[in-house]
Parts: structure tokens; C-alpha cells; sequence
């Protein structure tokens, strides 16, 4: 276990180390910088005010220079400032994160509340009538856009209550803020415990072939006892990992629903800071969502080789 | 060797396979939600090519007809800008039709040629080619094609772009697992000892074999090319007008039509959705036609 976790925690860093290039060179695929855009608008160019921002905000220096400050500042909590709020951009986004993160946990809980139990009754009734409905529900929530979801949602809400569910920044307590989060909070889940059914699923019919379900079934257990003894438990297993895969696929659903739903939290100001160009917000949110997925994805290894003793032999 | 499972088990199955559209017959009835998909595929491809002879016009805005509900000469109502919602959705399949077909193509064409060469080759390119896979995996498909999206600028061929690059990794890594298991196989071996050399081996012996995977995924990535240009569009990052793309309409019509105009809401939505949806019917199919492995 012991190389294992030092193994897969240099392989962390440098996932994150290759990250942090590939989103500084994005975003300096184009020709020109902000100044441009601000002078673009402007309509106007003045070339010594132009210098002088370049100065100030250090586009002036070498591109490798300019990745050595970043990093020695993320290293340091300092992220630079914002260009449009001109205030530091930690302080532009940490006090986003929380609504995003109730958000999306709300969304994960109930992706795997539906999505789970969904799965292994498809893949217990494989072929029946309700499999077939299932997966029909299934696929289509992964064909119905997220914000389109959200969208009807808030027409639903408008036809039958007059009301509109709007995130309001103060909603008195906790209980509140739940209520009025799990309404964009369904519209995430909807699509992910699409995707948690369908891979639970896969996971359950794949151990149901085993040749230890077959013994089972032939020394005369029952089918409850085999489906959900024997197999759910060995099942449940692979459906961890889709909490990693869940990660990914969340944060795509929060950028649309924060947007549709107007909720103040980073995914939406992400979007809007690639709107105005922002860049250091976008280059540290960019590595902020990064470092999520990767530290998620690194804890559900871990979990994982936790729970099955042959991943750590094989290393 | 998974097409010819398959082949085994028509005949098994004693059907009477004459010609191309009677096994076309049999899939249908075999695979009956893959037929539904195939259906709305047809559809979707009828409309785009023929939205031109339809004598529809998404572009003439008339301020008379702003906000026209549904029905009379706007059977599916007009935008704030009079332009017909029924025309703007016809000519909308031909965008979305070029950004899948061009992002998937696109990606599936580097992802080809990154994982073929890694996975056959090896050695420490293929490390590179990992570690590369890794990183670029770790950025959603969607937060990646945002940014992508905002420093080529606005415009179809830099949509479809910043679509492509974020599929290259999972197909460059589906197909690298497929060509590290085709290069122990014995015709590989043969090939060489015949004196073929190895670019030529890759191409004439493992590429070909890689292709119902390929058809597998690349299937898949269609619905999902469909579904992020949706949603940059929606969010102002995509196809720039007058296109009318149908996350566009949805963007332009947001939630301030929700109370006041809903067809501008609804109409784009479901054609989205309908396609999308076509598209993972018909993948799901040719996944169990071709991959009968993988058959669930």
C-alpha cells in the first residue's frame, strides 16, 4: 500500500504540474493579451498607456517568467488580481465555492440515491419490460441538455405556482438554502444518476456472469440472496470510481445550471470571467476545478485500493 | 473477429439473410431501440440537407411577427426578432450536423493517429502519450472546450475546434488499447517476418482492426459533440450569429421567455434532445453489433 500511495501521489503532482502549463499556454494561444481587448474596445490605442498596463500587469516579461510568478504566488495563496474587479482574485473566489459546493454535493447525493438502486433493479430485471423503461429514462437523461432541463424546470414552476425559484444570496438558514438548491440541484442530478444508472448497471451484469454467482445459483441460494448478497456487494465496488467520473461530469451541469438558475457560485463566475476575458480568474479557476478532479479522482484510488487488496499488489 | 460473432449468430439464429437490406431487416427487429435511433438519424440528416429546399428563411426578421405564438404563419411562433422558430430549427440541424460530424471526425482523426502510434510503438513516446492523457482528462469536456472556445474567438470552424480537442484523449486512449493487444497477435508477427516495416504494419494490419471500436466511440462522441455545442452556444462561447444554432436560440430566449414565450424555450430544447437521444439509441446498437463483448 505504502508504494502504491507514494507512487500514485507523484503521479498526482505532476497530472497537476502538466495541468497548470496546458491551461497558461491556452490561454495564451492567441495573439495580443487583455491590453489589446481593453484598447480593442476602446476603439483607440495609445501606445504609452498600453506599455504601462503591460507593466503593471506583467505581460511585459517573458512568457516563462510570467508561469514562474503564477505558480510561486498559487504556492504562496496569492492568485494575483482580478482585471475587472481589479480586487485579488482569491478574494473574487473563495467566497463562490460554498454555494457551489452545496450545489454539487446535493446533486451527487442524488444522483447515487436514484441512480444505484435504478441500476441494479435494471440489471436484476435484464430484458424485462421495466429494464427496458429504465434504460430508456437513462439514456434520456443523458440526451436532454442540463440547462434546457433547468429551463423547464423554472417553466414548470412559473406555470403552476406563478413562482419563481431564484437563488437569493441570504436565504435565512440552512434548511432554506437546501430547498432552494435541491430545485438546480435536480436539474444536475437528473443527468448524472443517468450516468451513475447506466454504469451501476454495466458493474452489476458483469458480476451477475461470474462463476461464483453461477455457484451460488447452483448450491440452491435464493435469487434475492444471490442478487444482492452476493453480487450487489462485489458491485458496489467499480460503482465507487464513478464517483471520480461523477467529478468531471458534474461541474460541465453546474456551469449551465448556475447560469440558467442565476447562482452566484464559481462555475457560473467562470463563464462570466472568460466573457470579460479575465484572466487570471480563469487560469486559476481552471486549475482550481483541475485540482478537484484530480485530488477526487485520487482519494476514490485510494478508497478503491482500500477496498480491493489486488489493485495495491499489482501497483 | 467480433463481426464475424456476429455473423455466427444470424445463422444460428436461422435467419434468412438474402442481401444488405433484408440483415438490415433483421438489425431493426433485433435491436429495435437502435432502430428508433437510426430513424431520428435519418431524419436529422434529411432535414439538414434538404433545409435549403424547404423554402423556409431562419434570417428575415419582421418586427410585425416579434413574439408570434405558434400556429398560422409561424407554426412554431417567432423570436423577439420575428424570425421564424420552425425555419431557425431546420437550418439549425445543418450547424449542428457540421460541428459533430467536423469535431468527431476531427478528434477521432488525431486520437487515431496519438493512439495508434503510442500504443504500437511504444516506448517513451507512448509514456508521454499517457502522462499528456492524463492531464488533459483532468479537465471537463466542457471546461476545456470554454476555453478553448475563448481564445480562438467566436466563429463555426473555431467552435468545432474547441469541440475536437478534448475528445482526442479518450479516443487516442481507447485506440492505444486496442493496438498494445493487436501487436502481440500472430499476423503481426508474421507481417514482420516477412520484412514489412513497422509504419506499414501499423497502417495495413492494426488500423484496420481498431475501426469497430472506432465506429463504437466515435458514435458516442457525436451526441456529445451535439450536446457541449449546445451549451457553448447557449452560454455565448459558440457558434456567433446570424447561425442559427439551436443553443443560441435557447441563449437568446433564456429565462425571461420562460413566462412570456415558451415555444422559444421548448421547440430548440427538443430538437436537441430528439437527436442526441438518436444518436445514443444508434450507438448503443452498433456497440452490440459490433462489440459483442461488451453486450449488456
Amino acid at each position: 500500500m505504502g508504494t502504491y500511495l507514494v507512487r500514485r501521489s507523484l503521479l498526482m503532482v505532476l497530472t497537476l504540474f502538466g495541468i497548470s502549463v496546458l491551461i497558461f499556454v491556452m490561454l495564451r494561444l492567441v495573439p495580443g493579451n487583455i491590453t489589446d481587448i481593453i484598447f480593442d474596445s476602446a476603439g483607440f490605442v495609445n501606445e504609452r498607456q498600453k506599455k504601462k498596463i503591460e507593466r503593471e500587469l506583467g505581460l511585459d516579461q517573458p512568457i516563462i517568467t510570467q508561469y514562474g510568478r503564477w505558480i510561486a504566488g498559487l504556492a504562496k495563496g496569492d492568485l494575483g488580481y482580478a482585471y475587472v474587479s481589479e480586487k485579488p482574485a482569491i478574494d473574487e473566489i473563495l467566497p463562490r465555492i460554498p454555494v457551489t459546493a452545496k450545489l454539487a454535493a446535493l446533486a451527487l447525493f442524488f444522483s447515487i440515491l436514484f441512480g444505484v438502486p435504478l441500476g441494479v433493479i435494471s440489471a436484476v430485471r435484464q430484458d424485462t419490460t421495466l429494464d427496458y423503461v429504465l434504460r430508456i429514462i437513462s439514456l434520456s437523461g443523458l440526451s436532454l441538455p442540463s440547462f434546457w432541463l433547468g429551463l423547464l424546470i423554472l417553466m414548470a414552476f412559473v406555470h403552476w405556482t406563478g413562482w419563481i425559484p431564484i437563488y437569493q444570496s441570504s436565504p435565512g438558514n440552512l434548511w432554506k438554502e437546501i430547498a432552494l438548491l435541491s430545485i438546480p440541484a435536480a436539474a444536475v442530478g437528473f443527468r448524472s444518476s443517468a450516468l451513475v444508472m447506466r454504469l451501476t448497471r454495466s458493474s452489476m451484469l458483469e458480476v451477475l456472469r461470474q462463476d461464483y454467482i453461477r455457484t451460488a445459483r447452483a448450491k440452491g441460494a435464493s435469487d434475492t440472496s444471490v442478487n444482492y448478497d452476493h453480487a450487489l456487494r462485489n458491485a458496489v465496488l467499480p460503482v465507487v470510481t464513478i464517483i471520480g467520473i461523477e467529478a468531471a461530469f458534474l461541474i460541465g451541469g453546474l456551469i449551465v445550471t448556475e447560469t440558467v438558475f442565476n447562482i452566484p457560485g464559481v462555475a457560473r463566475f467562470l463563464v462570466e470571467a472568460i466573457r470579460w476575458r479575465d484572466y487570471p480568474i480563469v487560469q486559476n479557476l481552471v486549475m482550481f476545478i483541475a485540482v478537484v478532479v484530480v485530488v477526487v479522482n485520487f482519494l476514490v484510488d485510494m478508497t478503491y485500493a482500500v477496498l480491493d487488496p489486488r489493485i495495491r499488489y499489482e501497483g | 473477429m467480433a463481426n464475424h460473432d456476429h455473423a455466427l449468430e444470424l445463422e444460428k439464429a436461422g435467419a434468412n439473410i438474402t442481401g444488405r437490406l433484408s440483415s438490415l431487416a433483421f438489425l431493426a427487429r433485433r435491436y429495435p431501440l437502435g432502430a428508433i435511433g437510426g430513424v431520428i438519424m435519418v431524419v436529422f440528416l434529411l432535414t439538414a440537407a434538404c433545409a435549403g429546399l424547404t423554402g423556409l428563411d431562419p434570417f428575415t426578421t419582421d418586427a410585425r411577427s416579434s413574439l408570434a405564438r405558434p400556429g398560422g404563419e409561424h407554426l412554431l411562433g417567432a423570436d423577439f426578432m420575428g424570425r421564424d422558430v420552425l425555419a431557425r430549427i431546420v437550418f439549425g440541424a445543418r450547424i449542428s450536423l457540421a460541428v459533430a460530424v467536423g469535431a468527431t471526425v476531427l478528434g477521432c482523426f488525431f486520437g487515431v493517429v496519438i493512439g495508434l502510434s503510442s500504443g504500437f510503438f511504444g516506448g517513451w513516446f507512448d509514456l508521454l502519450v499517457q502522462r499528456l492523457i492524463d492531464i488533459m482528462q483532468s479537465l471537463p469536456l466542457l471546461v476545456m472546450a470554454l476555453v478553448m472556445a475563448a481564445s480562438l474567438g467566436p466563429s463555426l470552424q473555431n467552435t468545432i475546434i474547441a469541440i475536437a480537442i478534448p475528445l482526442v484523449p479518450s479516443v487516442a486512449r481507447v485506440i492505444r488499447s486496442n493496438a498494445l493487444s493487436l501487436r502481440e497477435m500472430p499476423y503481426v508477427e508474421a507481417a514482420r517476418a516477412v520484412g514489412m516495416s513497422e509504419v506499414r504494419i501499423a497502417v495495413t494490419h492494426v488500423l484496420p482492426n481498431t475501426l469497430a471500436p472506432l465506429i463504437v466511440l466515435g458514435t458516442a462522441q457525436l451526441g456529445s459533440a451535439i450536446l457541449v455545442e449546445s451549451a457553448l452556444s447557449f452560454l455565448g462561447l459558440g457558434v456567433p450569429e446570424p447561425h442559427p444554432s439551436w443553443g443560441r436560440m435557447l441563449s437568446e430566449s433564456a429565462a425571461e421567455y420562460v413566462r412570456s414565450a415558451p415555444w422559444l424555450v421548448i421547440f430548440p430544447g427538443v430538437a436537441i434532445s430528439a437527436v442526441v437521444f438518436g444518436t445514443n439509441l444508434l450507438g448503443d446498437a452498433i456497440r452490440d453489433v459490433l462489440d459483442p463483448r461488451q453486450r449488456q
